[in-house]
Formats: C-alpha cells, sequence, structure tokens
C-alpha cells in the first residue's frame, strides 16, 4: 500500500474510557453488575519486530486484547491465525472476518484488527459470509465458528454453505461445549463422556469433518488448538485454497470442559490425537528448500500457485481420496482416535463465482453504468406487455 | 325467477372460468383477458387458485370494464363452468339473468340448471375428440376451442385474437397454425349452432391507451434490475417464488456483460428464508445492492436478522408479498395482513420502513427507490406487496426510468476522506440525521475497519454495556427513523367535490376498489376525502389529515386494523376517530364491499338528531 507505514497500531483513540473485566470467564452469563466495555492492546511494541514481505510484523495482525478465560483454546487458533496471515503476507485489511455467536465467534476481535469484522447472528455466520463473498469476490474470507454456532443452531448453514463451495476459510473451534452458558453440551460432544457437572452425554456426536468431506468440502482438516505447529500451516493453506476450505480445531474449554471423561480436554485430545501428516506452505516459486527422506513427501500444487509440502506420517493416507479419507475417518474415531492433519485436498477446485459465473469484477463496484438497462429497453419492455 | 331477462351488457360484466388446476387453461384464459385488452377496452383478470399442483378446483375472473375500474366486483355475469367438481357452487353463484356457459358432449339433469340464467351448451369433448387423438392435445385444445366459442358470443374480433396468438407463437410456425385452427373449430360451430352474439358483449373502444398489462412480482423484479440490486437470495413460497423468477429471467436478459457474457448479478436459492436474509446481509454489509421475496411465514423466520439489519445498521430489501395468515393461512389467497409484523418485526425496540406500491407500476418504482432508501438508511426496507397485486396481470401505467438518474448510495466514506482524516466513527450522527457514515471492508489498509456486531457498541463501534452508550445509540435510531419520514413516497391526498367532515385512508392493493367505491359512495350522497398511504414512517400530512375531519375510515384487508392500530400508536390519534373498514376472507376487495360498509355507517349518522324531532 503506497504511502502507508504498516506497523505502528492506534487502536486507542485519545480520552477513551478503557475498562478492563472484573474477572476472567464468561461475561455474557456472568456479567451481572459488572461494565463490560472492550480492552484495547498497548501501541508499543519492540522496534526490532520481524517484519514479512510486505513489511508487516506480527502486531499487524493482532486485535484487541481476548477476553476469554486464561489458557482458553480459541487464543492458540487466534494465534495461529495471525502466524498464518503474517506468513502468507497477507494485506490485513483485505481480509473480511465473519463469526456467529459464541465464545469462538468473539474471536475476530482479537486478530487482524484493520479488518472489517462481523459478529453476526447466532449459527449463521455461513450465510452472512456468502452474502459478502458475493458482494465481494477479491477479499478473503475468514468465517470463524464454534460447535454450538455450527453444529447445532447453525448446523443447516454449515452444510449448505459447504455444499455451495463458497470460497472461504471455515474455522470451527470445537470444545464440545457451550462456555458463555456455563457448560451445557453441544452436539460435537461424545457419547459418553462426562460434563464437568458429572452428567453422561447420551446422544450421539456430529463430526463436523465427517459432514464436511461428505457434502464436497475441497479442503478438509482436523486439528488441535494445543498444536500450533500442525495449526498454523493448515490455516495458511486453507486461506490459500479457492474454494470451501474447513478446519475443524479440537479448542478445549479450560472452564467447562477440561476434566477427566471430557474427550475434548487437552490430556485426552494429545493422548488420542493421530495426526496422519504435517505441512508446509511454500509460497512463490522457490524450490523446496526443506530436506525430506525419499518417498515422505507428497508436494501438491493449489490453483492459485501455492505448494503444500505433505509429510506422511501415515505411509498409507492419500489427501486426494475423499472416499478413502471418510472411511479412515470412521475406523480410527470408531478406536477412539482422532485424527489430525490435512485430510482432503482438491487442488483444481471450483467455488460459487465459478457456478454462478459472475463477472471478475467485484459485484459491489458496479454502478447504475453497469447495472440500469435504462430508459430505451424500458420502451420495449413496455411494448411487449400491451 | 322465469321472467327474470338476460342480462344486457357492453363492455361491463365479469367472467369467470372455472377450470381444473394443471389442465392448461391459464394461458387460453390469459389470452381472453388479453383479446379484449386488444379492443381497447380494460381489463382486470384474477386468478383463484389452490394450494395445489394437479386436479383442485381453479378459478380466472376477467372484469370486463369499460369505465377501468381494475378492483374486484363481485359476482359473475358468465360462468364457463369446466370443472364438474364445482359445477352447483359456480351454478349457483351466477348473477340472475347471466350466462352459463358449459360443455355439453355429456346431457346434465335439468335440475342441474337454474330457471333464470341462459344456459349455453357447446359440446366441447366430442369437438375435440374428432379433431385430435392425443389425449394432452386434446385437453390443451378444448380450451382454445371454448375460446373460439366465447369468440363468437361475445363478439370478439377473431383477427385480433389470432393477432395475439401469432405473438405468443412467433417462429413456431405449426403451433401457431393449430391454435388458429382450434379457435375456429370452436367459432365456427358456436355460429352454425348458437344464437350470436349474447346480450353481453364486447366492442372496440379506446380506453386502453398506453398501459400495460403485468403482474406486480414480475415488475417489482424489474425494478430490483433498474435500482441495482446484483444479489438476490430466497427461498420458494407462495405467493413469491415468481418475483425471483422474474428476477433471475430479467437478469438474464439485461445483466450479461456484452463481451465475456459473464453475470453482473449473483441469485441463490437458499436453504431457508434464514439463509436468505443472511446472504442479503451479508451482502449489502460489503457494499452490494441485495434482496431477497417473501411472504408472512418467511418475514417471520427472518425477524432475527431483521433485528441484527436495525441494530447494526445494515442496508437491506425485502420485497413481502403478503398472503393470508397466520401460520401456513391460507397461501394462496391475498391478505394485507403483515402491516404490524414488519413494522415493528423482530425482539426488542425496533421500527422499520414499510413501502405500500397500489400496482405493479408503483411496485417497479417502489422497488427500485427501496435500494436508495436501504443505503441511505442503513436499515430494512419493506416492500409490501400482495397476492391480488403480485400474482394478478394489471393494466397499469408505462414503467418509466429517467436515465440521468444515480443511485443514492448513502454515507459511505473512501479511503480517499479517510486519508483526509476524517473522524470516522461507525455509529458516530456526524450531520444530526441520525445516519452515520460506513465503509466497506477492505477499503483502507490502517484506517476505517470496524467490528460488526449485534451487541451495543460506542459511536465507534467498540463493544460496550455502558447504559448511557446504549441509550445514545437508540435515540439516535429514533432520529434516523424520523429522518425516513420525509424519504418515503408521500401520501396522495384527493378531496371530495364538496366539503366534508369525513376522510379515507386505504393503502396498496385497496387501491382501485376504493377509486370504485367513492363513486358509488357520491352517487348515494356521501362525500368523502381520500388519502392513500404509500410507506411507513408516515408523514407529518397523515396527522393533519385525520385532524381535519370529525372521522376518518381506514380501509384494509386484515382482521385487526392493523394500520388503524399502526396510525394509533405512532400518532397518539384517538382510536375513536378511525372507523376500521375490514375485508379479510382472502379475496380481493372489493368495491361493492367498500361503498355498502362506508354507506352503511354514513346512513346511521344521518338520524334526524333527537332535539329536532322533540320540537
Amino acid at each position: 500500500m503506497p504511502g502507508l507505514v504498516p506497523g505502528i497500531h492506534d487502536f486507542l483513540s485519545p480520552g477513551q474510557d478503557v475498562v478492563g473485566r472484573d474477572k476472567p470467564g464468561h461475561d455474557v452469563a456472568g456479567s451481572a453488575g459488572a461494565v463490560m466495555t472492550y480492552i484495547a492492546k498497548p501501541k508499543f511494541h519492540h522496534p526490532g519486530l520481524k517484519k514479512n514481505e510486505l513489511g508487516y510484523t506480527h502486531r499487524d495482525y493482532e486485535g484487541k486484547i481476548s477476553t476469554l478465560c486464561a489458557g482458553c483454546g480459541h487464543d492458540s487458533i487466534t494465534a495461529s491465525i495471525i502466524e498464518a496471515c503474517y506468513e502468507l503476507s497477507i494485506e490485513p485489511h483485505r481480509v473480511a472476518k465473519i463469526s456467529g455467536i459464541g465464545c469462538s465467534s468473539k474471536t475476530p476481535d482479537y486478530f487482524l484488527g484493520n479488518s472489517h469484522g462481523f459478529n453476526s447472528v447466532h449459527g449463521r455466520m455461513p450465510s452472512v459470509l456468502t452474502g459478502a463473498n458475493l458482494a465481494n469476490r477479491d477479499l478473503i474470507y475468514l468465517g470463524v465458528s464454534g460447535d454450538g454456532d455450527s453444529a447445532s443452531i447453525g448446523f443447516g448453514q454449515f452444510a449448505h454453505s459447504i455444499r455451495r463451495a463458497v470460497n472461504m476459510t471455515y474455522i470451527v473451534e470445537n470444545n464440545g461445549v457451550y462456555g458463555l452458558t456455563k457448560g451445557q453440551f453441544s452436539a460435537t460432544a461424545d457419547r459418553g463422556s462426562k460434563s464437568k457437572k458429572g452428567v453422561t452425554n447420551t446422544d450421539n456426536a456430529i463430526d463436523l469433518v465427517a459432514i464436511a468431506l461428505q457434502l464436497g468440502a475441497t479442503f478438509v482438516a482436523r486439528s488441535f488448538s494445543g498444536d500450533k505447529t500442525q495449526l498454523v500451516p493448515l490455516i495458511a493453506a486453507a486461506i490459500r485454497h479457492k474454494g470451501a476450505s474447513f478446519i475443524d480445531v479440537i479448542s478445549p474449554c479450560i472452564a467447562f470442559n477440561n476434566h477427566a471423561g471430557s474427550t475434548k480436554s487437552f490430556d485426552y485430545v494429545r493422548e488420542h490425537n493421530d495426526a496422519v501428516n504435517r505441512l508446509d506452505v511454500l509460497v512463490g516459486r522457490d524450490p523446496i528448500s526443506v530436506d525430506y527422506a525419499p518417498g515422505t513427501v507428497q508436494v501438491v500444487e493449489q490453483h492459485d500457485g501455492s505448494r503444500l509440502a505433505l509429510r506422511k506420517l501415515d505411509a498409507d493416507y492419500d489427501p486426494h481420496d475423499r472416499l478413502g479419507a471418510m472411511t479412515f475417518l470412521q475406523k480410527h474415531a470408531a478406536k477412539g482416535q482422532i485424527v489430525t492433519g490435512l485430510l482432503y485436498v482438491d487442488p483444481d477446485a471450483e467455488d460459487l463465482h465459478t457456478h454462478l459465473d459472475t463477472v471478475e469484477t467485484p459485484l459491489n463496484t458496479l454502478d447504475e453504468q453497469a447495472l440500469c438497462p435504462g430508459s430505451a429497453v424500458l420502451d420495449k419492455i413496455n411494448a411487449s406487455l400491451r | 325467477m322465469s321472467v327474470q331477462s338476460p342480462i344486457s351488457s357492453v363492455n361491463d360484466f365479469v367472467v369467470r372460468f372455472a377450470n381444473v388446476n394443471g389442465s392448461g387453461s391459464a394461458s387460453a384464459n390469459e389470452l381472453f383477458a388479453r383479446s379484449i385488452l386488444r379492443h381497447g377496452v380494460p381489463v382486470s383478470p384474477r386468478n383463484i387458485f389452490p394450494s395445489n399442483i394437479q386436479g383442485l378446483p381453479t378459478w380466472y375472473e376477467v372484469r370486463v370494464t369499460e369505465d377501468g375500474h381494475l378492483g374486484a366486483r363481485g359476482g359473475v355475469d358468465m360462468m364457463v363452468a369446466m370443472n364438474p367438481q364445482t359445477w352447483d357452487k359456480d351454478v349457483a353463484s351466477i348473477e340472475p339473468g347471466g350466462y352459463l356457459f358449459y360443455d355439453s358432449t355429456k346431457p346434465m339433469p335439468s335440475s342441474k340448471f337454474r330457471e333464470d340464467i341462459t344456459v349455453i351448451g357447446v359440446p366441447l369433448t366430442a369437438i375435440t375428440n374428432s379433431t385430435y387423438t392425443d389425449p394432452r392435445q386434446r385437453q390443451l385444445f378444448k380450451n382454445i376451442i371454448y375460446l373460439g366459442a366465447l369468440c363468437a358470443l361475445l363478439d370478439l374480433d377473431p383477427k385480433l385474437v389470432e393477432q395475439l396468438i401469432g405473438e405468443q407463437y412467433k417462429g413456431k410456425e405449426k403451433l401457431l397454425s393449430s391454435n388458429v385452427h382450434a379457435l375456429h373449430l370452436g367459432r365456427d360451430w358456436a355460429l352454425q349452432n348458437l344464437k350470436c352474439p349474447l346480450g353481453l358483449r364486447v366492442k372496440k373502444s379506446d380506453k386502453v391507451g398506453d398501459r400495460i398489462f403485468v403482474e406486480g412480482n414480475s415488475a417489482a423484479a424489474l425494478g430490483a434490475v433498474y435500482g441495482g440490486a446484483t444479489v438476490c437470495a430466497w427461498y420458494p413460497i407462495t405467493p413469491s417464488s415468481s418475483v425471483a423468477e422474474a428476477f433471475t429471467s430479467h437478469c438474464k436478459k439485461y445483466r450479461h456483460d456484452p463481451e465475456t457474457g459473464k453475470a453482473k448479478y449473483a441469485i441463490v436459492q437458499g436453504e431457508d428464508e434464514l439463509a436468505s436474509i443472511g446472504i442479503v446481509i451479508g451482502a449489502s454489509w460489503n457494499g452490494a445492492r441485495a434482496f431477497t421475496a417473501t411472504s408472512g411465514p418467511g418475514i417471520s423466520l427472518m425477524t432475527e436478522f431483521i433485528g441484527l439489519s436495525y441494530f447494526a445498521e445494515i442496508p437491506a430489501v425485502i420485497m413481502n408479498i403478503q398472503r393470508a395468515g397466520p401460520s401456513t393461512g391460507m397461501p394462496t389467497r391475498t391478505q394485507q395482513c403483515d402491516v404490524i409484523a414488519c413494522a415493528y418485526a423482530s425482539h426488542g425496540d425496533t421500527k422499520h420502513v414499510l413501502l405500500f406500491p397500489e400496482d405493479p407500476a408503483e411496485a417497479f418504482e417502489f422497488a427500485a427507490a427501496a435500494f436508495d432508501l436501504a443505503e441511505r438508511l442503513q436499515t430494512t426496507i419493506f416492500l409490501m406487496l400482495d397476492l391480488d397485486i403480485g400474482m394478478n396481470h394489471r393494466l397499469c401505467r408505462p414503467l418509466k426510468w429517467d436515465d440521468a438518474k444515480q443511485y443514492d448510495r448513502g454515507k459511505v466514506m473512501t479511503a480517499e476522506m479517510l486519508e483526509e482524516g476524517r473522524d470516522f466513527g461507525r455509529y458516530l450522527d456526524v450531520d444530526g440525521d441520525g445516519i452515520p457514515y460506513r465503509t466497506y471492508p477492505g477499503t483502507h489498509p490502517t484506517k476505517g475497519s470496524y467490528f460488526t456486531r449485534g451487541t451495543s457498541r460506542d459511536r465507534y463501534a467498540r463493544y460496550s454495556e455502558e447504559g448511557a452508550v446504549y441509550a445514545d445509540n437508540m435515540q439516535r435510531l429514533v432520529r434516523k427513523f424520523e429522518t425516513a419520514q420525509d424519504m418515503v413516497p408521500r401520501p396522495l391526498q384527493a378531496n371530495a367535490a364538496k366539503p366534508t367532515k369525513y376522510g379515507v385512508i386505504y393503502f396498496g392493493s385497496t387501491s382501485p376498489a376504493m377509486d370504485e367505491a367513492i363513486g358509488i359512495l357520491e352517487a348515494r350522497g356521501h362525500q368523502l376525502d381520500r388519502m392513500r398511504i404509500r410507506a411507513f414512517p408516515f408523514h407529518s400530512s397523515v396527522a393533519s389529515f385525520i385532524a381535519d375531519h370529525d372521522f376518518v375510515y381506514v380501509v384494509e384487508q386484515n382482521r385487526d386494523a392493523q394500520l388503524r392500530q399502526l396510525i394509533v400508536n405512532e400518532n397518539g390519534i384517538d382510536p375513536v376517530r378511525l372507523v376500521p373498514i375490514l375485508h379479510y376472507d382472502g379475496t380481493p376487495i372489493t368495491a361493492r364491499f367498500i361503498a355498502g360498509a362506508i354507506g352503511d355507517h354514513q346512513d346511521h349518522l344521518k338520524v334526524t338528531p333527537l332535539r329536532k324531532a322533540v320540537t
């Protein structure tokens, strides 16, 4: 961006009150009597911070200070999104962050502070994102949702945005529990898992990854908020993917779902994590410099020229085989394992704009010259109606 | 009864076709209506159809009206009874002295007829079966054959009908000639076997002028094309589906890039109404003009998003083609029953702008204007049509467009303005009109971004649960709604020939019936000043009109007098001053009904004052 100096934050207008939280936790349910506003980050930073290709530092990808609980898995995902955008040298303001309602849906306020964000309606992020994407195909669309938001109230919208192949990165921060309302099971909670209050879940779990695969998502991954080295490249690759990218990130709820008997706790996920691959995202034309052992790496070139180097951890896993991925997931789920990694990718994917054959120019820039057929045409229409 | 003489009338009668849904009668019946128009005689047709695909009764009514009364009249002068299922009811509905046209192939017992009507039997099935062998052809051409017979009976010029068939089947010679052939089969049989023409007949006139004949839904969709809508998201629901379908077909004709052939629009059939309005809100948030079309049940589903649009101030256009509610109600019957539901849609304190077009021409204008209003006011604009306007062909003035017109994109802060150092507060009332500036996503690398949310926030869009901050914002929204009052289409007023203490307020599809009723009432000696409301929030002239009269009738097509409630509530009017005149059985309101209800009320007022009687 000519004429602009990236790197200096100015989130805090002079004279503006900054009111902190009175206690950590869940400020919708637990805020009675407390005045909640927002917390801006201090604008000072180390002058020697590393810059990316566009001259932006990490700090340019940050947002306001998180109001989630200390240790929340979601904050690690926020950090991973920041890292991925920094690594990709994305212009921060060219991302539109859209979310629903819930803990996870609050997080877009905590990253990419120079991007427009939209904390919309519970379970309706996918439709809002779809509309935004139709209006301007030139921005990057990042949808952030939770398991309550996407697997319960918004299950339909999740499904339909995937089957419409909206070009987006759809991240579910999946903790199996309703945090803001204090610990009810969500639809992704495993059958047999125990709530903090000791109640056993008797309903079957929805596996959003399995559904995304079935509905034709062209980039499907699962990861763990506690494993940034796996998560950051997955987010980066998803952003570079043209088409519907879906990442289910198991993200333990430190307040309500991190106890023994939970299958979404840090300990449980670490013990049962079965990563099928590790990913490096290579942007640009540089030759692959990492020294991989022969036969262990599969390189996937995406539509935009970015390359994904997949280090195989499971020699037999093929991320181009949708049916194979579905079977693999089912088999491992039956054994109580959580399969993570890049599970499926179609590098030649199409998106909704391709299907609708829309003009390359963003629709929101078209003016009356381009859109209005004019009075001469209207006269002809009138004549045809007599 | 038998002394009843047959009705004799030129260019002023009602023909009703009783058909079976799915029998292909619709196009023949529409052809009948159009041919009369080609004689220079106005018609007003109405579909009366079931919520069904095939098999149930359906009616098509054509009011032939030299005087141009386009509201439903009530009563039937000639019944074209093609449906045995509804025979008894159809025969009973004919006015004394009227005519019954039927298929006489199978003999009917005399008990099935009435003595006070003229019965015209044409052996349609026999003629059809002796000419065609294919069952589908038999069904379709039977309709054209009865049209041919009516041509002779009502004295229609066959050349004009042929001309219409020619336009309809241009380039499809085989279909064209076979239709013309069928037309003459029916006409010739009638001329040879019946006394033609009847007392009812059509005579050439010049009362149509340059008016056009179009459905409101199609005109509204065209308004969206002219108004610059680029995103349409919808979910099928009667009677609104044809809006999105018409938008699709208009866009296919007028919205493809001539060089690349690519689409300058995006249409998504959503998985439900929630997704449809979500897509509209997402697109509008991102600077595109977007709309959805729906009906009552869809409005109910959309209300959470409508509240978001109000509170987060995101433009949206919702076309509500009203049908009879509540719940599933009568999906194929007309009403004006969503006035309150739309005006105050969603939880919390909300108010929304409503536009009430009276006919397709206004539906076109208001649809286009709705996008300007939505972007200027940054809120939801409802275009309130109903089934009567939306799904019937209506004669109306030609559609007009001023090529010099530029879209009003509202207050949008650009990168240049931000660079100049303009203070950007998303909810900052810089102009005192309650309308803040917005930025489109992706505008500037470091300035002008904000976080949109349905939660409370301060003037700079920062989350806040402080009472004063919340109240400040809610008060600004009231200011904005006051600003809207002078932006929306104003009410139209017409005074009675003589000064009067009484007025009448009406809106939307009631218009033609009201105009006609005024004439009937005048003939009965009742003078009424008229005001047609065209939008909510109400212009100040509504309150002054009410103040200027002793009392005012409010005519509407719902049970609960919803517009009256809204006027009382918003203007603090004494409810006693507003007399509700309510029609809500799902049929379109008629002049006879309005004139009857108002006339009776007025007659009661003419009771001699007690004091005079005593002295």
